[in-house]
């Protein structure tokens, strides 16, 4: 079995190049803080639009939605690296000329709207799942659309989205890996297909690769579960985050810490999102 | 021997020629129609083939996961999970590189078909096993009580009432791969957005191409989606 | 117990208020509402006048409900008029035809309007006495301090002067309805609405929030709509009683009318079916 006699080269190699794996491993995780913000902004944006009682907001919202997340992640990317210059090839005097050659700000902004997009259905999706009474009561109250959204709908919200928002984080992790096809992009899976240049048994390496990227990804949802946890608890649901996180954990911890899997995406016109399900509004 | 030519290698946008571009017009639709039977013919000949047999693979495997989960001894069944969740969670372009170059005698496009199906079927598997879990307890009791064998009690009561409830997921779950299948050009299979590029390229025409694309993505899966979620909510009203 | 001289007399103070004094509080106006095609109301005429306080008693799906949520905006009139002193909530009458308010004027309207949930609504992000200051800050334009002050005066009068800082998750049933009617009153309404207030709760608690919502009916002069299963309470707080059944007034009157010597057959019957002789 060559693969195991191998393996010392494994590593040796592996060493050698451990200063460009590490700056690829720096680049996929800027393209997934980057992408991830801008897919955050995004999904607010029209997520909030596409619960907009107001049409005039709500189709042009709802369009965007669908459209963006109806086309692929990579004919997204290939439509901003090679149509959207054009613009500027015939207009040579308009602003930003360089940063659509930018092929990195290329790659956030696809991750970005393509991921968006998802976000905004789930956003739209758990602004539902509040309890009418809620709406009701700010009715009552006689609160301002923007005020019950800031103040009262939103922050509930806030803990029912963040699962599925977890789930799309991961995803755009996941999907960042074909930026490396853009040129000038050197993530992390870029400078793992480079190691197959000094190697002919790359495939051991990519193994690697796949373990790290599975390291991010349960960082991603431990992070994203932290989150979960203190607006549950904001909402008077679950311990508080010092609660979980002292050395003596309650029966509770087990089920915030276990690391649960994550759903794809859902759909245009798909359900109404994993966010559904949970439970809303107030205690009875 | 390892004998494989990497088939990703995108041009520099940057590297193109302005000039000549500058005096095209931005959309010809000469080109467009020209163009549109081929990158019609890799839709239906690769990515939609992907994405069916693809389905296939992760709804029949998928089931495997769950039901393995569900009857294997603990330790086993803890290895399958994280196994499931390791796929999962990893990245379908370097899984697909990563299988490409292990195992270098197989045709990329079954090696597409098999990644797509396994990395869903971790999914689907999920699906499953909330449908199991939601079997209600009494039909296990009744079972019980009619003293059936464990392998009928599944086939004959759990399943079927475990799959009723999953058939949208898989249906969007397909979407998903669908979507996914541009993912195939990094081991050089010729799928739609490969076939767009390469006719596009040759005469530096890039926008009807990468738009037919798209709005294919978009025409096939928002109906789809639509219907699934018709689907959906009538099995939810069944209930 | 409050009788009908008790109302006229209110019904004078009103002179103070900025409406002539004859204007009714609440009015509606051939009222219709149905959700698609089922009719819920139709053609429902009454008056609620300055500090009066009206119960609406029925069996379920009777539309008492839905009568305070039109009221509260919480449905859509799907025909006829609601008048809020005097001034339309939702349409208006423009010689013959109905045409919507605008939003301004409704919110306007509605501020005048409190409402009491049957399952309380306060809000869980938020502590007690956040829930009772936030709308009058955000919504009145009240200083944060005079707000507060007046949150606490309110959270004495509703027995809880300790929970302020509370979590609404942390409190009881009772102590959260509690909360919500000093909530209400924290926007100082002419209009309270009372929706089935005590149908959520324990029966050991349903007396001290009926005992808070008595002593607001004595101490103050806001008008009550009131939809109740406690008859008991009914009969104590209101100066009229209008029974309800399949989206009409079958019967209104006094309560102790009402309540011993009801002219209705349905009003009998249903009396006796709630009160169980």
């Amino acid at each position: 079995m060559e693969f195991f006699e191998d393996w010392p080269q494994y590593f040796e190699v592996a060493i050698n190049w451990s200063d460009r794996l590490l700056a690829g491993l720096w680049t996929t995780v800027q393209l997934t803080l980057f992408g991830g913000l801008l897919a955050f902004v995004i999904a607010v944006t029209l997520g909030l639009l596409a619960g907009s009682p107001n049409r005039w907001l709500r189709i042009p919202a709802r369009i965007l939605i669908e459209f963006f997340r109806g086309v692929s992640l990579v004919v997204l990317l290939f439509w901003l690296m090679f149509v959207l210059p054009q613009i500027w090839m015939r207009n040579p005097d308009l602003p930003f000329r360089d940063l659509v050659y930018n092929t990195f700000l290329l790659g956030v902004i696809a991750l970005g709207l393509n991921y968006g997009a998802y976000g905004a259905e789930a956003v739209r999706a758990s602004l539902t799942t509040v309890s009418s009474g809620q709406w009701e009561a700010t009715t009552a109250l006689s609160m301002s659309w923007s005020h019950k959204m800031r103040r009262i709908i939103f922050p509930q919200a806030w803990a029912l989205m963040l699962p599925s928002l977890a789930n799309l984080w991961v995803h755009l992790l996941k999907g960042s890996a074909i930026a490396y096809i853009m040129p000038f992009v050197s993530d992390f899976t870029a400078e793992l297909n480079q190691l197959r240049r000094p190697t002919d048994i790359w495939f051991s390496h990519a193994f690697i690769g796949l373990v790290v990227y599975f390291i991010l990804a349960l960082i991603l949802t431990v992070i994203m579960q932290t989150l979960e946890a203190r607006a549950k608890h904001k909402l008077g649901r679950g311990p508080s985050l010092r609660e979980i996180l002292s050395p003596a954990p309650k029966a509770v911890m087990a089920e915030g810490s276990a690391v649960t899997v994550t759903d794809p995406p859902q759909d245009p016109a798909g359900p109404d999102s994993a966010s559904a399900k949970t439970e809303g509004g107030v205690r009875r | 021997m390892k004998t494989r030519i990497h088939a990703a290698e995108i041009d520099d946008p940057s590297m193109v020629d302005e000039e000549e571009i500058r005096q095209s017009p931005f959309w010809d639709w000469d080109f467009a129609f020209d163009a549109f039977p081929d990158i019609f013919m890799a839709f239906v000949e690769v990515t939609l083939l992907v994405t069916v047999i693809g389905s296939l693979v992760a709804a029949v495997l998928g089931l495997v996961i769950a039901i393995l989960i569900m009857v294997l001894p603990k330790p086993l069944a803890w290895v399958v999970r994280w196994v499931a969740n390791f796929i999962r969670m990893t990245p379908i372009v370097v899984q697909l590189i990563f299988v490409f170059w292990a195992f270098v005698w197989m045709d990329a496009l079954t090696i597409g078909i098999i990644v797509f199906g396994v990395h869903y079927a971790t999914y689907m598997s999920e699906v499953y096993r909330a449908g199991i879990e939601s079997v209600p307890k009494g039909q296990w009791e009744a079972t019980t009580a009619l003293s059936m064998s464990a392998g009928r009690i599944w086939r004959k009561v759990v399943i079927p009432q475990a799959l009723r409830s999953t058939v949208p997921s898989l249906g969007n779950y397909a979407i998903s791969m669908f979507k996914d299948t541009p993912f195939l050009l990094v081991i050089g299979v010729a799928e739609m957005v490969t076939v767009a590029g390469e006719r596009g390229a040759p005469v530096f025409r890039t926008t009807e191409v990468y738009t037919i694309a798209g709005l294919l993505f978009l025409a096939a899966s928002y109906p789809t989606a639509v219907l699934i979620n018709r689907l959906e909510k009538r099995l939810a009203y069944a209930h | 117990m409050p009788t009908p001289t008790d109302a006229a007399g209110i019904d004078t103070e009103a002179a103070a208020s900025s409406s002539p004094p004859d204007t009714p509080v609440i009015e509606f106006v051939d009222v219709e509402k149905s959700f698609g095609s089922n009719v819920v109301l139709k053609d429902l005429n009454f008056q609620v006048a300055q500090g009066e306080r009206v119960t609406l008693i029925g069996p379920s799906g009777s539309g008492k409900t839905t009568i305070l949520r039109l009221v509260m905006t919480l449905e859509e009139l799907t025909g006829g008029y609601i008048y809020i002193d005097g001034e339309p909530l939702t349409h208006e009458n423009r010689d013959g035809k109905r045409v919507p308010v605008s939003k301004k004027e409704q919110k306007k309207l509605r501020t005048r309007i409190g409402m009491v949930f049957q399952q309380f609504n306060l809000f869980p992000n938020m502590t007690v006495l956040e829930n009772i200051i936030e709308a009058p800050i955000h919504v009145l334009g009240q200083t944060k301090k005079d707000a507060i002050a007046k949150a606490h005066s309110l959270l004495d009068q509703v027995g809880l002067p300790d929970k302020a800082d509370a979590h609404p998750s942390s409190l009881s049933g009772g102590q959260q309805q509690r909360v919500a009617i000093a909530r209400a009153l924290a926007m100082d309404p002419e209009i309270l609405l009372l929706d089935e207030v005590t149908s959520a709760l324990d029966p050991e608690v349903v007396d001290d929030v009926l005992n808070i919502l008595r002593q607001v009916a004595d101490t103050t002069n806001v008008t009550m709509l009131i939809v109740t299963h406690e008859m008991g309470f009914a009969r104590d707080v209101s100066h009229k009683v209008m029974m309800f059944d399949g989206g009409h007034v079958v019967e209104e009157g006094p309560p102790d009318k009402i309540f011993t010597n009801p002219e209705q057959e349905r009003t009998r019957k249903f009396l006796s079916a709630v009160l169980g002789h």
